[in-house]
Parts: structure tokens; sequence; C-alpha cells
């Protein structure tokens, strides 16, 4: 049950606490704040586009096929 | 601990229903703020940012009271509802001139050149292709109504991601995170997408969908303000006319007063009496300070109009603070260009979770229910 919890939600929460952070640092801190803030979203973002991207969306489907 | 056939059915009926409602509007939302992101590089790229040209530092300013003189000289026959000065630049002030003290979409700017006392430019905010976008953003051109309408679709956003993270539950047990199935039929890869994108961006589009939403009681929180707060500042004033511009003290005296009651502050704007943002007796000074926070919480200094003596500087209420700080977490313009980018892209990818959704509920029943296809299992009645 743990296992699988943290297997589904694991990602999630990662990046949720990262987009937290991030919108929360730049608010408080110019310079450092606004750096983190890049990095809190960026990550996201970069997540998103590696797994919506059909090249790796390829290499996961080979075995199945 | 799977969902049970109920629970699904709850959930699936409120994602459902919550989404249909809100998507064409959230939809417009996502592709009208696109451009908004950008106001500003937009601004300077068609040259309606005013710009001032440029003189030694230090070159010294003219008085306020002159400066408004010259913004009034362009539009005798109204009125100076604010003035402030540009976030960039100290040394450009803006007179924004209106038929009456009321609220209106009736204005005019006058940008006037702190240095020479001279008129820059009159920038038109009231029209034009940004102008379009930022109505059909705010409030449909249908003022607070339609604000408040936004505000309404806006709640029912965050229902509808609530109930989609509930939801990526069971869809997502036999999956990877980030798993997307394109040797299978395009709903399936769509529906994999939808889930990928929605759970990606759902702190961000609860954010800004919570923000937004915060937004639209704007003017109904100031209005508040005025009764809860400064309704017992103005009792002594009780019966009074609003002051007649000419039976005004000097604003530059004024000014100086108030920036004297907050040492360190700037000037944020200036409301004059009888608008929205001040009473019929008081200039109001919104100073705000210079740290990431306090640049973002104007502190009001209400100054006598007709005496320049200030009468209060009253602490902001928290729901005006909420107010403020739900601004910025909302515009994504507060960390520079990066994070503009980022919004620009997180915009995007919250347009194609909508679109994705509403192409999965059209493709609702072909030729199996989209649980069946997606392999979803589920626990029977009362098990779970």
């Amino acid at each position: 049950m743990n296992g699988s919890f943290w297997r589904m939600w694991g990602w999630p929460i990662v990046l949720g606490v990262l987009t937290t952070s991030g919108l929360l640092a730049a608010l408080l801190s110019e310079g450092w704040g606004d750096i983190w803030s890049w990095f809190g979203l960026g990550v996201p973002v970069a997540i998103m586009g590696w797994h919506s991207s059909a090249r790796t969306g390829r290499k996961e489907a080979e075995p199945g096929a | 601990m799977a969902l049970t056939v109920r629970a699904v059915r709850t959930w699936s009926w409120l994602h459902k229903w919550s989404s249909l409602v809100c998507t064409v509007f959230m939809l417009l939302l996502c592709l009208t703020g696109l451009p908004l992101i950008f106001h500003h590089e937009i601004g300077h790229l068609t040259g309606t940012e005013v710009e001032a040209p440029p003189m030694p530092e230090g070159t010294p300013h003219v008085s306020a009271d002159r400066m408004m003189a010259t913004a009034r000289a362009r539009y005798p026959d109204r009125v100076v509802q604010f003035a402030s000065q540009d976030d960039e630049n100290s040394a450009i002030w803006f007179f924004t001139m209106t038929p009456t003290p009321d609220p209106t979409e009736d204005f005019r700017s006058v940008a006037v050149d702190a240095r020479t006392g001279e008129v820059l430019a009159e920038p038109r905010f009231n029209e034009g292709f940004m102008w379009v976008m930022l109505k059909l953003h705010v409030d449909l051109f249908a003022g607070l109504t339609g604000k408040l309408f936004l505000g309404f679709m806006g709640l029912l956003l965050l229902v509808a991601i609530v109930s989609g993270v509930v939801l990526y539950a069971p869809f997502m047990r036999k999956l990877d995170f980030g798993a997307v199935r394109r040797d299978r039929s395009p709903r399936i890869k769509w529906l994999d997408l939808h889930n990928l994108l929605g759970v990606v961006t759902l702190t961000w589009a609860f954010v800004v969908g919570a923000t937004g939403m915060i937004n639209t009681w704007a003017d109904l929180m100031i209005k508040y303000w005025q009764f809860d707060q400064l309704s017992h500042l103005l009792a002594p004033y009780k019966g009074q006319p609003t002051v007649p511009a000419a039976e005004r003290a000097s604003l530059q005296k004024s000014y100086e007063v108030a920036l004297a009651q907050v040492p360190g502050n700037k000037l944020a704007f200036v409301a004059f009496p009888g608008t929205a943002f001040s009473s019929p007796h008081h200039v109001t000074f919104f100073l705000k300070g210079d740290t990431p926070i306090t640049s973002k919480l104007p502190r009001p200094v209400l100054v006598d109009a007709r005496t320049a003596q200030v009468t209060a500087a009253p602490e902001l209420p928290w729901y005006l603070t909420a107010l403020l700080v739900s601004q910025p977490l909302h515009f994504g313009d507060y960390a520079g260009m990066p994070m503009k980018i980022l919004w620009a892209l997180l915009d995007i990818a919250t347009i194609v979770v909508l679109g994705s959704g509403l192409y999965l509920w059209l493709r609702r029943r072909q030729p199996q229910t989209l649980l069946k296809e997606a392999g979803v299992t589920l626990a029977e009645e009362g098990a779970a």
C-alpha cells in the first residue's frame, strides 16, 4: 500500500512542492528567490515536455507493440 | 484501496459538469491571458509604452502641482481621478482624467515628464488589441457582473481540478508516472496526456485560478474597506460635499506630508477626493516600500484635501493584503522574463488540458466507455 501510494503520488507531490516553493520564493526574496522560482517552475515544465514528446513515448511503447 | 463504482461515478459527474460549464470561458481566459503576460514587452515593441528622454542623473523634478496643471490644461472639462508614477522610471507621472470622480471606462491618460513639467505622451490605454484582450480577460465587457461571472467560472475550475486529482488515481493505478500510451487509440493517448499535463500543472493552475477568482472581488473589497475602515475616520466630515478642486491644498505639500508619514516609502499612486480609492474629503497617497513584500502592499495615507494635514495612515486590512498578494501570483510578473516564459508555457499546457478534456467528453462512448478502454479497475460496492 505504501509502495503503491508513493509510486502513484511521489512525482505529483514532488512537482507540487517544487511549484509552490517557486511561487513563494520569488514573492519573498529578490535575487535567489527569483532564481529558485525559475527552477521550481522550470522542472515541472521540463518534465511535462519530456514525457509528452513523441520520442520518449515511442521508446516506452516498444515492448508492448 | 480502489474507489468504489459509486465514488468514481460521483467524482466523474462532478469533474464532467464543473469542467464542461467553465471550459469555454477558461479557454478564453487562457488565450487572452497569454498576450497579457507580456503586456509590458508588447507595449515597448509597439511603441505604446511611454519613454522619457534621458537627462543627467539627479535632474530636479518640478512640483506635483505643476505636473497636474499640465494635465488639466489638456482636459479642462475633466477632473483628475488618479495620478501615479511609472514603475520603472519615477520621472514619468500619469494623470487619469475623467468626466466625474466616479469609476468609468471613459478616461484619458496624460503622461507628464517630472523634470520639465511638459506632456510626454497621451497613451490610450482604453483601445487597441491589448485593451480588448484585457477586457475579455477581466470582465467580458460587462463590468462588475462580468467579473463576478468569471469569478464563478474560476470556482468551477477549482472544483474541476480537485475532482480531477481524485480521478487521477483509478486511471493511473497500473501506469508509471508520465506514461503516454501512443500504441493504443487516440483517445487513450489523449487521456494519458490529459492526466500527465493535468497533474503537473495542478498546483500552478490552482494558484492562478484561485488568485484570479479573488481578483474578481477587488471592487467589492475596496467598497467594503471604505465602509469598514474609512467611515469612522470620516465622521467629522459628515454632511460635507466632495472638496472642489479650487479649494484643495497644494498637491506637492500633501505629497511631502504623506511621504514624511511613512519614511523610506515611495509613491505607488494618488487617489483624489471622491474617487473609488479615496474619500470625498481626502487626497489618498498609496505608498510602497522597497522589499519584495512591502513593494506589493501599498500603505494608504489619507491627507485632508483642504488643510494638507494627515488624517490617518491605516494598516491595510487582511482582505486587501490577501488581494494585493494574490495579484502577482496571478500575473506571473514578479521574477523577470524567465518566469513570464514559464507562465506562458504553463498557460499553453493548461489549454491542452482543457482541449483534451473536451475531446475526451465528445468521444466518450465510442465504441466502449473510456473507463473500460483505459482498463480502470474499480472496487465492488462497499469493498473499499
